[in-house]
């Protein structure tokens, strides 16, 4: 098991890391929401990753239930997995706040410190792998367009 | 080149110390290239070529009586001329530069399909083709009403021969088909097709852009009208590439782009265009692009693409062998007779991530859709990773390339 060990201490297991891996392989709330309000596409057109997100807020403006579907690489999907998990519960002033604070920290170069990203601090390892952000923020940019009701789909390229 | 045949190691090349940029470590590892099929790295011999002339020579082309500009002129003209013998065009006039693969494609397009077909005709296309065989027919299908038809493949990734042959109907105008498939390397039997094409009176353009890197080619033994290709696939510079033309079809076309350089004469009540090539050369060219085409030209040329040929043949078995034995990779592409490409999938990891993995070993290749989409639609798949095989690649790249997909599949394990 030598090989696997040294694997541990890889850096691109900062990009994979276990919770990344989880949600890639079996993503929460994965599939259709036939409820939804507010849809929208992320098209990463070069890498082939293609999801929807679908959202249904109720009366009072809170996001009742969340769901995507698509196909895409472990940092999508993982990453729009994290988001359902996120943002369902939360009135949309607040997701728009996670949307804002998950693209400034995975595209600046300098962490702010006054951020917490609680479990989605699991994203921050794209940081290194720039050609990966797209990858990791596309599903909040479909977030985003859905609670604008934004008819194009949303796209990292 | 056939993936059953035996080959010997003593078929192998050893000019990797010619090429400059794969001397470095990326991510901590000796670099590892294989994504020619993308863009070839280029050999010394290039990169100091276009490096003398932005030094020394350059000056405009065709245009200045000073010394100077006489310098670049020759030099580029005699960039030209290597190209004709290249391809054994049968004089200069047949080989226009253009930026690339995809400009000269778009030219017989606009200037020889778009003038003569309308509502009835058709353009044949394979399902293997790059978009940027694929959509310059499509727009000018769309100008002119007429009706792009496309020749279904097999499960190997191969043309189907006799169907191909019964849609070369009285109504095609012109055959568009790949020479190499960018996407799976298939090697298309280009001189027996044009034959059949000729037979039906249909006109060829084979876009040849993994062609020329990897086999020798003989435009007239071939028999097509057209050949399209591109200089940063052969080791040379980008933005440069050539379209080789019959001389009689590109005499009667009409240019496709005005400009300085395309005229002999030019009045406000009418313009004389200059003659060929030049008639489709408009504006400034990439002059020390070509230069550095030139040199590219000597360095195959020296080299002998056939001893190229046997070099990539025996590197790609040994790969197919190699990655085929991998418990959980998918080869996509396989076809009998192939050149320096193969795609492939791992099972439960998706391109984008193997092609990450993979960078951090030092090892590059391609993840995505290579530009040709309706391939990776015909495999069921979004994308491939592909491994693309040059001249300067070695056994024990390979090695690294199945190292380093060992280790993709441990942390997706």
């Amino acid at each position: 098991m030598n090989n696997v060990a040294s694997i541990a201490t890889d850096d691109v297991r900062e990009l994979y890391r276990e919770l990344i891996l989880d949600h890639a392989r079996k993503p929460r709330h994965f599939g259709r929401l036939e409820d939804a309000t507010h849809t929208a596409e992320g098209i990463n057109p070069l890498c082939g990753d293609k999801l929807k997100l679908y959202i249904e807020l109720d009366d009072s403006g809170v996001i009742r239930d969340a769901a995507f579907e698509g196909s895409g690489c472990a940092i999508s999907v993982a990453s729009a997995s994290l988001l359902t998990d996120t943002v369902i519960g939360l009135p949309v002033a607040a997701a728009v706040h996670w949307f804002e604070n998950v693209t400034a920290i995975l595209t600046s170069d300098s962490s702010d410190p006054t951020i917490d990203l609680g479990k989605l601090h699991a994203l921050e390892g794209v940081r290194e792998f720039p050609s990966r952000v797209k990858c990791a923020t596309l599903s909040w940019h479909a977030l985003n367009s859905a609670l604008e009701n934004d008819k194009t789909p949303a796209t990292t390229e | 080149m056939s993936h059953a045949q035996p080959a010997s190691d003593s078929v192998l090349l050893d000019v990797r110390a010619d090429f400059p940029a794969l001397d470095q470590s990326v991510n901590g590892h000796p670099l590892v290239y294989l994504d020619s099929a993308a863009s070839a790295q280029q050999p010394s011999s290039v990169i100091d070529m276009v490096a003398e002339y932005q030094a020394h020579d350059h000056s405009n082309v065709h245009r200045g009586v000073h010394t100077l500009s006489h310098r670049a002129t020759e030099a580029y003209e005699g960039a030209r001329d290597k190209l004709v013998r290249f391809v054994n065009a049968s004089s200069r006039s047949e080989i226009v530069l253009t930026s690339g693969t995809t400009e000269s494609i778009n030219l017989v397009a606009q200037s020889f399909c778009r003038p003569k077909i309308g509502p009835g005709d058709k353009i044949l296309i394979t399902h293997l083709e790059h978009h940027a065989n694929i959509v310059p027919w499509q727009i000018v299908c769309e100008q002119t009403g007429a009706e792009l038809v496309v020749a279904p493949i097999d499960d190997r990734g191969q043309v189907k021969p006799d169907e191909l042959r019964a849609l070369m109907t009285d109504d095609v105008f012109l055959l568009g088909i790949g020479h190499v498939s960018n996407a799976l390397g298939t090697v298309n039997p280009v001189k027996e097709i044009v034959r059949w094409a000729k037979e039906c009176d249909i006109a060829v353009l084979i876009d040849g852009a993994q062609g020329v890197p990897h086999m020798n080619v003989d435009v007239q033994d071939i028999g097509c009208d057209f050949y399209a290709f591109s200089g940063h696939k052969m080791f040379g510079p980008t933005g440069t590439g050539v379209l080789y033309g019959r001389e009689e079809l590109l005499e009667a076309m009409p240019p496709w782009k005005g400009g300085g350089d395309m005229i002999l004469e030019v009045r406000f009540d009418g313009t004389v265009y200059n003659e060929l090539p030049y008639k489709f050369e408009a504006g400034t060219p990439n002059i020390a692009g070509v230069i550095g085409l030139g040199a590219a030209v000597d360095y195959l040329t020296n080299l002998d693409l056939d001893r190229v040929a046997a070099h990539e043949h025996y590197l790609l078995s040994y790969l197919m062998d190699k990655l085929g034995a991998v418990d959980g990779v998918r080869l996509i592409g396989t076809a009998e007779t192939k050149a320096s490409v193969q795609s492939f999938e791992i099972d439960g990891v998706h391109p984008h991530d193997v092609g990450t993995i993979l960078d951090h070993q030092g090892v590059a290749i391609r993840t995505g859709h290579h530009c040709a989409m309706p391939v990776m639609d015909f495999f069921g798949v979004p994308g491939t990773a592909r491994a693309s095989l040059a001249m300067y690649n070695s056994v024990e790249d390979v090695d690294r390339l199945v190292d380093a997909i060992d280790k993709a599949k441990q942390i997706f394990a």
